[in-house]
């Protein structure tokens, strides 16, 4: 490709190099100064959760220049319960959602990925369609189911519907990791005397770990942050998980009381924030994977 | 993919050869397993998704307060739909939000993550500091520190100040409360810069060769090579975060603490819907106010689908 004579391209390629140098320098800069930017309101939160209120509202800066551990105190006795109350609470529900999703998105994964059935066409079309279906447009009918059955104020509605695999994004990014797993093996282990049950829980299932593990962690992520259908379905304080208990925590405190309330956020935060870190990869790949099928 | 391609070619979909005659062909014995791997989503489709959708459609024509049996009353929620102001500020509101906040945060997601691409050092790390914040940005303890940050005392105020500007209450003007919600939902644009970024790793480098070898600059590279190539995804991630904006509710209500206001202008649609059906227990109307938002949604997306044709070219054309 290098046309020019030798010496004029050598010092060409030189200083198109030096550009080039400069050029990235300048990136990283840019980069680094808008990360900070994005990321400053977070840290800050961080700070100020060991500041005074007083000091909050007055400090912008991220140097920890006081040490007031009485906001983590106080505010996990703020409320009705302890704050672990809250986040057995959630955690209940989170690791119940955890589990059903697991369960009940690689089984209908599994059979749109490698069987023919009738349907099979039609079935992955709503499939996909109900991932977009907005929540608010069943929710009224749903509470109405689930009065009925005298499941509200109890962890029910929040954890069955994930077992039965309403959770249809999962399904998706699922299927979309199955069809890349080769058939060799699904056929090895037919010859072997495997029936379908075999198949997906000796094969199938150890290669897609990876998979089950994206939607694990975003099964989490997003369960703990979920607010509108606890909010709905959870009326009683004592079942409170720790969005709902952070919202009661803002409208009971005056404006004065942003210590307490910022070390509760973080401590709300914290499980996300090692998750990210934990999984950061699966989290990486699993949006990629669907995103661009 | 390129793994799924091949051995669907290879793997041929008779794997019964050379097994002795059953008396249930494989098609139909592998028919039976996939409905007992279905049964589960089969149900939930039925009692948790479609049963609802069709009940909350039979419900958008009565009045109905969960005490009573529902009365059916033709199209009076319709109607009272047409009068109600609120319901016209949340459509205001909610048609602002998403028409303002999904393009602004895809332009910085994909500038974003055209500035990471290409080899630079420290991706990874770059990627994960950008990412976060998607992943907190629909919590309520965000929410929390947004009601700080905007707040007449906040940190934004602090900022301002520094710089010799006189801040405002944010949250408690009306005209700019929505904008503070925006500005929150363009801080989460790290997953669609993410999908982008993979998309960028399918543009083979022969091109940007090709260009610059011809001399194009970085601008028109970028407009040439990286967004015609880049359009359907562009398109993928404008739907998704479209819709997703649509059904904003938790940020709203924190910041609002339920309300809606100042003077509803965070009144979000989703949040009306709320209102309406767990707080004043009007589930007829709010019934009819979902299935509104249900059309509403499918229209833009099917708009969205119809102009596509004239902007997403797909490799084929």
């Amino acid at each position: 490709m290098v046309t020019e004579t030798q010496p004029r391209g050598a010092a060409m390629r030189a200083a198109r190099r030096r550009r080039e140098h400069v050029r990235r320098l300048l990136t990283h800069l840019g980069l680094i100064a808008f990360g900070a930017l994005m990321l400053y309101p977070l840290l800050w939160m961080l700070v100020s959760s060991i500041r005074a209120t007083e000091q909050i509202l007055r400090d912008p800066s991220l140097l920890p220049n006081s040490f007031v551990w009485q906001n983590y105190t106080e505010g996990w006795v703020a409320l009705e319960h302890p704050f672990h109350h809250y986040l057995l609470n959630s955690g209940i529900v989170v690791a119940g959602s955890v589990v059903a999703n697991l369960l009940a998105c690689s089984m209908a994964a599994y059979a749109f990925a490698r069987l023919e059935f009738r349907g099979k066409r039609l079935f992955f079309a709503i499939m996909l369609a109900t991932i977009m279906l907005p929540v608010h447009v069943v929710i009224v009918p749903q509470y109405i189911l689930f009065s009925q059955l005298d499941w509200i104020n109890t962890f029910y509605p929040l954890i069955v519907p994930k077992l039965l695999a309403t959770d249809s994004f999962f399904i998706f990014l699922m299927v979309q990791f199955i069809r890349g797993l080769p058939r060799d093996l699904d056929e090895a282990a037919r010859i072997d005397g495997c029936g379908h049950i075999g198949i997906f829980v000796r094969i199938i299932l150890p290669l897609s770990v990876p998979a089950l593990a994206t939607t694990a962690i975003f099964t989490f992520i997003w369960t703990w942050n979920d607010f509108f259908t606890q909010l709905v379905f959870l009326t009683d304080p004592d079942l409170y998980t720790v969005p709902l208990a952070l919202r009661t925590f803002v409208d009971s405190t005056s404006q004065t009381s942003w210590g307490p309330l910022f070390a509760m956020s973080i401590v709300a935060l914290g499980p996300i924030f090692g998750f990210f870190l934990a999984g950061q990869r699966y989290l990486v790949k699993g949006i990629a994977t669907t995103g661009i099928k | 993919m390129a793994t799924a391609v091949k051995s669907r070619r290879s793997g041929p979909d008779a794997p019964e050869r050379g097994r002795p005659a059953r008396p249930v062909s494989p098609e139909r014995r592998q028919g039976r397993a996939a409905y007992v791997f279905l049964t589960p989503w089969l149900l939930g489709l039925c009692l948790v998704t479609a049963v609802p959708l069709g009940a909350s459609l039979y419900l958008a024509f009565t009045d109905y307060n969960i005490l009573s049996t529902p009365n059916f009353t033709g199209l009076d929620n319709f109607e009272r739909m047409l009068g109600d102001e609120r319901f016209w500020a949340a459509c205001a509101v909610t048609a602002r939000y998403v028409f303002v906040s999904v393009p602004l945060q895809l332009v910085f997601a994909l500038l974003l993550a055209v500035a990471l691409d290409r080899g630079l050092r420290g991706l990874a790390f770059y990627r994960g500091g950008f990412y976060l914040p998607s992943l907190l940005g629909s919590s309520v303890a965000i929410a929390i520190l947004w009601r700080e940050l905007f707040g007449h005392d906040g940190l934004v105020n602090d900022a301002l100040a520094f710089v010799g500007i006189e801040g405002q209450s944010w949250l408690q003007n009306p005209s700019t409360a929505l904008s503070t919600l925006i500005v929150l939902n363009v801080w989460t644009f790290g997953s669609p810069m993410v999908i982008f970024l993979a998309g960028l790793r399918q543009i083979p480098e022969q091109y940007y060769e090709a260009a610059r070898v011809d001399g194009a600059s970085r601008l028109r590279q970028f407009w040439h090579i990286t967004v015609p190539i880049l359009t359907p995804i562009i398109f993928f991630n404008l739907i998704l975060q479209t819709i997703g904006a649509f059904q904003t509710f938790t940020q709203a209500h924190v910041i609002s603490g339920g309300t809606g206001g100042p003077v509803d202008s965070t009144l979000f649609y989703t949040l009306y819907v709320y209102q309406q059906g767990f707080r004043d227990f009007d589930m007829g109307y709010a019934s009819a106010l979902a299935w509104v938002l249900l059309l509403v949604i499918g229209a833009v997306t099917a708009v969205h689908f119809v102009l596509s044709k004239y902007w997403v070219f797909y490799g084929d054309d």
